[in-house]
């Protein structure tokens, strides 16, 4: 089964596999959304921690990519593919 | 010779702006680039060689796709096709020395342009503190372009940036394009293959920054900590201002007297002192309000905290279609339309901006509430429901809710119509925490302010003396009865504006009394407070003057009139200097129209409601 960024619990890690946009409903907003995801920093090969998420149905969340802390909606995490292998 | 043009162009959170304070000190001005919303910061420098260097900051922007305003917006004036800005000499991009994996990747793509550029490292001591070193010669060699280490938030930080600046512009060459591919994906390869060889060292996540979010992004004490820290916001914006705006109400008061002992009373003294003097003061007396909220938020958005508020509010925001930085402004608007509407340009996507101006005027401003109190005193008995709830504070917080609920209903319907489109991302970095720098809070706090008296202040001025003027004259007749019961101002231009009016304003049981306040009322709010009791004032016996406002509204108006009257203000765009406001941020006839009339409306069908449902149960 293919993990999102959206199945990760607080405090796991895990690797960025690839994007997949295929499962947003919205086209317009899928359209781009890679390539916002590629501006901010997620990549392809790096490590992502899910460090929090917000108070009204665990949305939105706030990773740790590099040194940096992103936050973004679960919506927009769907896009992210992780890697089998999960730390915790 | 010709001062150079520099642009400062850099990532969100890459220290641009502070870069930008720190070289040009107070030498900015802050303005909009014209028919957008897109707000032109410039500055001038000048180096120890004496050289002027005219620089423009231009907004934080992860590429140059289009996708934005800003983005548009930086693209035309880089590549020299904006309409009114020329064409940058030198391109400075700013890159955090904590973040060069992503930020190189615009400088790779500004590079593929063609301008000469200089790259500022900035931040670097910070970097240095997390554990990150970057090898700077290596970097500049890779690149094929200058790189100079800055710290923005001092100013020795940015003197090796001045330094080489200085050097005549014949040094800047112009860059070559080294990639063939300038799609997202081969910039964003180049960048990383260059943060391998250049960052000897990747340092970790920055502590402080780790532990505070552990406290401030928690699902139970987040919530905690950001409503506890609103409520202290508005305490102070509302106790700690009462003083000084006391002090400016009776400051103006004193002036106008010793304006009147020098002054003979005739129509000047009364410009001086009815028109002028009470019109600045009627401006200055929002200044405290304004700067205790101006400076809150400074220091929240300089500190990093108002992306983690964002944060939390977004789910909220995002029901009604809105972004969870919207929150801020809609927060400001509690104390004061104006700021909160000047607030919204941290909002990126111009539609949820609009959709936030739009609502803005809908929050119970502290402008109404002397109406309000004024209503309640007279009309709610001062009882008690289910033995605890006093009834007047239930009616004052439902004129509150009433606001909030019809902001939530407009956005929601806007969003759906008129500002439809494509969702936004809420993507966003959650930047590292830092102290504020008080010189650069100082600094933006003039910036609003000015802007505060220069936009709202002489509107309201304007419209204060010209209000004045037309509620004096023309004087009452002459050949008028003694005792009629009308009070001169029912003979000036005012009255007749509001006995017009007052065959508009039937439906809502308002008298042409109401009418004729509604008039001076649109200068301020509060104004329409003042207004009725010269109404009144000037209409009735001695006697009748000596009672109170209050007690006179309560046996000349029904009580369905004082509930309608209630419910115009909690949406009527009462406020000449919000709409105008709204037209400079908004940049559009188009949407100020749009915002007077809507409000209207809404005022008007309400207010109808209200006093045919009173009447019905009354009778």
């Amino acid at each position: 089964m293919t993990k999102y960024l959206t199945d990760l619990k607080i405090g796991e890690t895990a690797t960025i596999q690839s994007f997949d946009t295929s499962r947003i409903v919205d086209n317009d907003f899928a359209a781009d959304l890679e390539d916002r995801l590629l501006e901010i920093g997620f990549e392809e090969g790096l490590a992502v921690e899910l460090l929090h998420q917000g108070p009204i149905g665990k949305d939105p969340l706030a990773v740790k990519i590099g040194n940096m802390t992103v936050a973004l909606r679960r919506a927009e995490a769907d896009a992210i593919i992780l890697d089998e292998e999960i730390k915790s | 010779m010709n001062p150079l043009n520099a642009a400062l162009i850099g990532a969100p959170n890459s220290g641009k702006s502070s870069l930008f304070n720190s070289l040009t000190g107070s030498h900015q001005k802050v303005a909009n680039y014209p028919g957008v919303t897109v707000e032109r910061r410039s500055g001038t420098v000048t180096t120890e060689g004496g050289h002027q260097i005219k620089i423009i900051d231009l907004p934080g922007i992860y590429s140059l796709n289009d996708r934005s305003l800003d983005e548009k917006v930086s693209r035309e004036i880089i590549t020299g096709v904006h309409e009114n800005e020329a064409q940058p000499e030198v391109l400075i991009c700013v890159i955090n020395a904590s973040n060069i994996r992503v930020h190189l990747r615009l400088v790779l793509e500004l590079k593929a342009l063609g301008l000469p550029m200089i790259v500022a490292l900035n931040m670097h001591d910070l970097a240095t503190r997390d554990g990150i070193e970057i090898d700077v010669s290596r970097l500049s060699e890779e690149l094929r372009l200058p790189v100079i280490t800055t710290i923005a938030v001092r100013k020795s930080g940015v003197g090796a940036l001045k330094e080489f600046l200085d050097r005549d512009v014949s040094a800047f060459s112009k860059t070559s394009n080294t990639l063939s591919e300038t799609t997202t994906r081969a910039l964003q390869k180049e960048a990383g293959r260059i943060t391998k060889l250049v960052q000897i060292a990747e340092g970790g996540h920055h502590k402080m920054t780790r532990i505070l979010d552990g406290v401030v992004l928690h699902p139970l004490a987040g919530p905690i900590i950001f409503f506890a820290m609103l409520f202290f916001m508005f305490q102070a914006v509302f106790s700690w201002a009462e003083a000084p705006m006391d002090m400016i109400e009776g400051s103006f008061a004193i002036l106008g007297e010793v304006v009147a002992t020098y002054i003979p009373d005739n129509w000047f003294r009364g410009f001086i002192q009815d028109g002028l003097i009470a019109g600045v003061g009627s401006v200055l007396v929002f200044l405290p309000q304004i700067i205790i909220l101006f400076a809150f938020i400074l220091v929240l958005e300089a500190s990093g905290y108002m992306a983690r508020a964002a944060f939390i509010m977004d789910k909220l925001m995002a029901k009604v279609g809105l972004n969870g930085r919207a929150f801020i402004p809609l927060l400001s608007s509690f104390a004061c339309a104006i700021p909160g509407i000047m607030a919204t340009r941290t909002i990126a996507n111009h539609r949820d901006r609009i959709t936030t101006i739009m609502i803005a005027p809908l929050m119970t401003c502290s402008a109404r509430l002397p109406v309000y109190t004024l209503m309640i005193a007279a009309f709610i008995p001062n009882d008690t429901v289910m033995g605890y709830f006093g009834l007047q504070g239930m009616v004052f917080f439902a004129l509150y809710m009433a606001g909030i609920v019809s902001a939530i209903i407009v956005a929601a319907v806007m969003k759906k119509t008129i500002t439809k489109g494509t969702l936004q991302p809420f993507l966003m970095e959650l930047p590292k925490y830092q102290v504020p720098r008080i010189g650069h809070i100082l600094l933006g706090l003039w910036q609003r302010v000015r802007a505060f008296l220069r936009r709202a202040g002489t509107i309201i001025l304007y419209a204060a003396i010209a209000l004045w003027a037309l509620t004096l004259y023309p004087n009452a007749p002459k050949d008028a009865p003694k005792d009629a019961p009308e009070a001169d101002i029912y003979y000036s231009f005012a009255g007749m504006i509001g006995r017009t009016l007052q065959h508009i304003f039937a439906p809502l049981g308002f008298n042409w009394e109401i009418s004729i306040a509604l008039v001076p009322g649109m200068a301020a709010r509060e104004v329409a407070v003042s207004a009725l009791g010269t109404v009144y004032a000037l209409q009735g016996t001695e006697d009748q003057v000596a009672e109170s406002l209050a007690t006179v509204l309560q046996s000349a108006w029904p009580l369905s009139t004082a509930l309608a009257f209630l419910a115009w203000f909690v949406y009527a765009p009462q406020c000449l200097a919000t709409l105008a406001t709204a037209r400079r941020e908004t940049n559009s006839w188009g949407w100020t129209a749009f915002m007077a009339g809507y409000l209207f409306g809404l005022a008007y069908l309400i207010a109808f409601i209200v006093n045919v449902s009173a009447k019905a149960l009354m009778a």
